[in-house]
């Protein structure tokens, strides 16, 4: 009963900050509601028993990606008419794309079944939920059957990375850098020179 | 050698804990502030603190409206009218400060030829209103009663140096 | 009738009252904090520290609160009204929420979830939205700029905060705050890793934007930082968010390093005083050097705080999980996964 009532709340939510984060006209709102909609996907996860991607969800979407975001759209300058001005000419393929989207949704829900073989893969990978964690269930099996898929994932997201390093990265060669090791490698002994200047003379 | 000494002393933090060692000896050395409102430093005599019109020891005021403080002030912080009394002596009418004006320059106790207006020793007359600080001729006597025994007693002390 | 007190709110209540048996103390104790840090300091500067109201000045805090609560809360004619208002709220409650998990003794914890540190970490991450929106709505380039520096401070120093409670939590082999106590019943992670809590309190420092970390406030630079635009209640909101927020990175470091609730050694004298006790000792010892090094050290330039997050931080706690993990993993001490849960 109380489960029941806790999923339709954060079900709602979820559902009704989706709906703001496309109609706000003010962007940095629609990313506030887009942070509400993970964290209500984060709460769907704990009644779904499965709190390590809850927590994962909130850790990397809402605590990195989101504020990524937030920084982004909180520096842009958009005023509200300019906004309007591009909706009836994108309206046509926006529809398009929404009809697209929803027919594979339905069609998926409506035409799909799992394989027979699929339910007997389930059986083996994944163990008893009441006998073992699910994060420690998840790490046994990234780690053991998906090893490899997982290091290829791991391995797209760092070339990535890279590449927008590279891409965005520029060496100036007019700014100095602070180089603290050799600060820190100075001492008074050649730092400071004590001269005995005689008056009138100069060094 | 040196260089192995420098990384180690930047990898523990040496320098760092150096530091907060020494703070951390301060905190038992005796604090060398005042506890002020129940100690106050002291005064120097010619501290230029809250304004005061003084009199004479018989109860008559010695302004007599001369009006080289209201010449002399840079800030135009003072305004005196003044009228003839009924004895025929000249007496201001009116003599109000703007405190919210004043620089404390003490020009006005230097320009002064009967002393008069003087800044004297209190500095803690803070208000809760702006108007409070728009000094009248009342407020002034008012002051220079109250303060008469410390600010004759400055005068004494400073005379030497006038 | 009785059903429904039994199964729905008698619960309700119960919880309410766990509730308020952590959270008011909290409060409290960040009311002292207050005091404790102007007297700390004081001393240290050779000041003597509020001591004008109550005897030595112990009600200082209850006078600050009270003027606080008294005066007008101003919104800005340009601020964002709705999201102004939100982000004091969304930062008191992170820092009071976040207390749920954390265990003050054997078994004294309102929700022993597996996943407790996991939610921690997850919690202190979401703290930067209260900044940032407080830095956005104020519609104030101080403001704004304050709630950048901070909100770029805290995500590079969560970083290497989550590899070092990585390499803690390998040590462990569960992610629930009871199991990371007991498992330190022989000997508490600060010994073996002592680097790692080195880097993990400095850390914090720099997520709470602490000295010598307090750019996001440098009075001298942004006047206040992101809150220049709050006055009386939303301002205290903020406060006392923050210093909850000092109070809880403390409890969290002396989960993960300094061994919880449980006594230094498990002899007579020590192992007698209470567990919660213990605790409450560890994290005013923390919160002690919090603000000692507040009063011995000079504020960081950002471009170097930068450095040190990513340059020095970063790497050194990436090389500690792979040191543990080896070490763990060449002298067989790898911790039982199933066991742990």
């Amino acid at each position: 009963m109380i489960e029941a009532l806790v999923f339709y709340m954060f079900a709602i939510v979820c559902v009704v900050s989706g709906v703001l984060v496309v109609t706000r006209r003010n962007p940095v709102h629609s990313v506030l509601f887009l942070i509400l909609a993970f964290f209500n996907a984060g709460g769907l996860f704990v009644l779904a028993g499965a709190e390590f991607l809850a927590m994962l969800l909130v850790v990397v979407y809402v605590g990195a990606v989101a504020v990524l975001f937030m920084f982004v759209v909180m520096m842009l300058d958009v005023t509200v008419t300019e906004l309007k001005q591009g909706f009836s000419n994108y309206l046509p393929i926006g529809l398009l794309v929404v009809a697209i989207f929803a027919g594979e949704i339905l069609a998926a829900s409506i035409a799909w079944q799992a394989a027979p073989e699929a339910a007997a893969n389930l059986q083996a990978a994944t163990p008893d939920p009441a006998e073992v964690h699910n994060t420690a269930a998840l790490g046994a099996l990234i780690y053991t059957k998906y090893a490899y898929l997982f290091q290829a994932a791991g391995l797209i997201l760092l070339v990535a990375m890279i590449g927008a390093i590279v891409l965005t990265h520029r060496k100036r060669r007019d700014s100095k850098k602070q180089v603290i090791a050799d600060q820190l490698a100075r001492d008074a002994k050649e730092a400071v020179v004590l001269k005995k200047v005689e008056t009138g003379r100069g060094i | 050698m040196s260089f192995i000494d420098r990384h180690l002393r930047s990898f523990l933090l040496a320098e760092l804990l150096q530091g907060m060692w020494l703070t951390f000896r301060y905190m038992f050395r005796p604090s060398v502030t005042l506890n002020y409102p129940y100690e106050k430093g002291p005064l120097s005599p010619r501290f230029r603190g809250e304004h005061a019109l003084r009199r004479y020891p018989n109860g008559e005021e010695r302004c007599i409206a001369c009006k080289l403080c209201e010449a002399v002030c840079p800030a135009q912080a003072i305004t005196i009218e003044a009228e003839p009394r009924d004895d025929g002596s000249r007496r201001t009418t009116r003599y109000d400060i703007d405190m919210t004006k004043c620089i404390y320059c003490g020009f006005c106790e230097e320009a002064c030829p009967v002393d008069a207006i003087v800044e004297g020793p209190n500095f803690e007359y803070a208000t809760e209103t702006r108007e409070e600080l728009m000094y009248d001729k009342e407020k002034l006597l008012d002051n220079g009663a109250r303060w008469e025994v410390e600010i004759a007693q400055r005068l004494r002390a400073d005379a030497p140096y006038r | 009738m009785v059903e429904l007190w039994d199964n729905y709110l008698w619960p309700l209540i119960w919880i309410v009252i766990k509730i308020l048996v952590i959270v008011v103390p909290i409060l409290l104790a960040v009311a002292y904090l207050t005091y404790a840090e102007r007297k700390v300091i004081g001393a240290m500067h050779l000041r003597k520290g509020p001591n004008v109201v109550g005897p030595f000045g112990l009600l200082q805090p209850l006078a600050d609160g009270a003027k606080l609560f008294l005066k007008e809360t101003i919104i800005p004619s340009s601020a964002n009204r709705a999201v102004f208002l939100v982000a004091p709220m969304l930062t008191f409650f992170l820092a009071l929420v976040a207390w749920a998990v954390i265990p003050f003794g054997e078994g004294l914890v309102l929700a022993d979830i597996n996943v407790g540190l996991l939610y921690l970490f997850a919690i202190s991450s979401l703290g930067v939205y209260g900044v940032l929106m407080a830095g956005w709505a104020s519609n104030s380039k101080y403001a704004f700029l304050g709630a950048l520096r901070s909100a770029a401070q805290m995500v590079s120093y969560e970083v290497s905060m989550g590899f070092v409670i990585i390499s803690v939590l390998i040590c462990v082999g569960s992610l629930n705050l009871t199991a990371v106590v007991e498992a330190q019943r022989d000997m508490w992670f600060v010994i073996p890793l002592l680097p790692m809590a080195v880097v993990f309190f400095i850390s914090t420092l720099a997520e709470t934007n602490r000295h010598p970390f307090d750019l996001p406030e440098a009075e001298a630079e942004l006047v206040a930082g992101y809150n220049v635009e709050y006055s009386a209640m939303t301002f205290a909101l903020f406060f006392l968010g923050e210093y909850a927020n000092m109070i809880l990175m403390c409890a969290m470091t002396t989960i993960l390093f300094l061994g919880g609730w449980l006594p230094p050694l498990d002899i007579a004298p020590f192992n007698l005083i209470p567990g919660p006790v213990w605790f409450a000792l560890k994290i005013s010892a923390l919160l002690f050097i919090f603000i000692w090094v507040r009063a011995s050290f000079p504020r960081y330039r950002y471009d170097q705080l930068m450095r040190l997050g990513w340059k020095v931080f970063l790497p050194l706690s990436l090389a500690a999980v792979v040191i543990v993990s080896g070490v763990l993993v060449a002298f067989d001490m790898v911790p039982n996964a199933a066991a742990a849960g």
